[in-house]
């Protein structure tokens, strides 16, 4: 499977935020995209999520799962906001995500029980999401990405509010991901510690 | 689907959730007509049916602009949006979740305000009918109204204005064949039909053109 981005560009109302972006994924990659603040990341991952519009280019899958038109069915999201209802405790929160998104062919999700181990939160899947520290809350909205199965990876700035421990884990649980086939990219400062990564530098407009 | 309708359920009876505002409005709003309208109890019980539906339909509003707005706000529209699944029926399922929260209640409740009015057991009962028939329509009226509204920081109001004249014809024909079935002459059947017909016109439209709007609204 191939991710490929045809000259992809952009516009957030007037300007254009970022133009002509082509790139090639194969399974078991990762693309880092580095760059200043106001760059174009967030929007370049939110083009790839089919979430807006891009002005030009295309985004296609080659050799993916037939009747899946669009890569981003095939993509988890993880963006600025967890995702996660606060109200609802943590295992009520990642079982919807697991009976609703559902796993994508090519691969199963992994117990509720098991994907919290895995961001080293065992224990405390019974709190409401609300209680949980900054930190907390998103290892948990890291965890939704393991409970359902996508083979890409769409995240946007993911260590965000994560102290050093919780960036190694991190690095870990994409290594595993890239290892299975899958396809990863990141719009991150941390480097990820991971060799088969390609690397994708914003440099924004200059007006 | 199934997850997200007990999801939705589930939320609008936590803390924060809607489910109970909407009942307490329409008790609210009933329960004072007859201290303002006097103890006139043949006046109450001829103007009853129509006060229940005024209630239930502001009632029914009241909650809807979260409907779409909580979801975006902690980002789980993003998600919502990406899926295979085709969004109408997303929305759909939303919709169907809030009427259950919301507008069944109000259905419940309506017998019991109907004694407040002075209503006899007929007259309640064809409130209570037409109601059950008629929410669900406000409920996919409004979700396109929540739809668009949805990135405005204040558009609780907004939303109840965009979609009240959408939502006119079935209070009309609710009332109308609430009083058809109390008063002999007026045959029941017609104005009830006409109400049905609305609600499953707006089944089908309403997810049709809130999907289309919340797809435009992703910034």
């Amino acid at each position: 499977m191939r991710l490929l981005a045809e000259g992809l560009s952009a516009r957030r109302g007037e300007d254009l935020i970022f133009h002509d972006i082509s790139f090639v994924l194969a399974a078991g990659e990762a693309l880092v995209v580095t760059g200043p603040n106001g760059s174009g990341k967030s929007t370049l991952l939110r083009v790839l999520a089919g979430l807006l519009g891009a002005e030009s280019g295309r985004i296609h899958l080659e050799g993916g799962p037939p009747g899946f038109e669009h890569p981003h069915e095939l993509s988890h999201y993880l963006g600025h906001r967890n995702a996660m209802k606060r109200e609802l405790t943590v295992e009520e929160n990642l079982s919807f995500w697991q009976r609703f998104l559902g796993d994508s062919p090519g691969g199963a999700g992994i117990a509720l029980d098991a994907a919290a181990e895995a961001v080293g939160l065992a224990g405390i899947t019974h709190l409401p999401f609300g209680y949980l520290s900054a930190g907390q809350q998103r290892r948990m909205a890291m965890a939704k990405l393991l409970v359902a199965y996508r083979p890409i990876w769409l995240l946007d700035e993911p260590t965000a509010a994560l102290d050093a421990g919780a960036d190694r884990l991190f690095a870990g649980l994409v290594a595993t991901h890239l290892d299975r086939g899958g396809i990863v990219i990141a719009a991150t400062h941390q480097p990820l510690g991971i060799e088969r990564t390609k690397a994708l530098q914003m440099t924004g407009f200059v007006h | 689907m199934i997850a997200l309708f007990f999801r939705d359920l589930k939320l609008s009876v936590r803390a924060g959730g809607g489910a109970m505002i909407g009942v307490l409005f329409f008790m609210t709003v009933v329960a004072v007509i007859p201290f303002g309208v006097g103890p006139d109890l043949n006046l109450l019980a001829r103007i009853g049916p129509a006060i229940l539906w005024i209630g239930a339909l502001l009632a029914a509003l009241l909650g809807l602009d979260r409907l779409f707005q909580a979801e975006r706000e902690d980002g789980s529209l993003d998600l919502l949006l990406m899926q295979e699944t085709p969004l109408l029926l997303t929305v759909f399922v939303k919709c169907a979740a809030h009427w259950a929260a919301t507008g069944l209640p109000l259905v419940i409740a309506s017998p019991f305000l109907g004694l407040f009015m002075n209503m006899d057991e007929r007259a309640i009962g064809a409130t209570m009918l037409t109601l059950l028939g008629g929410t669900p329509a406000i409920t996919l009226i409004g979700a396109v109204g929540a739809a668009v509204a949805v990135a405005l920081p204040r558009g609780g109001l907004l939303v109840s204005i965009l979609v009240l004249p959408l939502a006119i014809p079935v209070l009309i024909f609710g009332v109308s064949a609430t009083y058809a079935a109390v008063e002999d002459p007026a045959p029941f059947l017609p104005p009830f039909m006409i109400l049905m017909a609305i609600t499953l016109f707006f089944a089908v439209i309403g997810p049709v053109a809130a999907a289309a709007a919340l797809r435009h609204s992703a910034d």
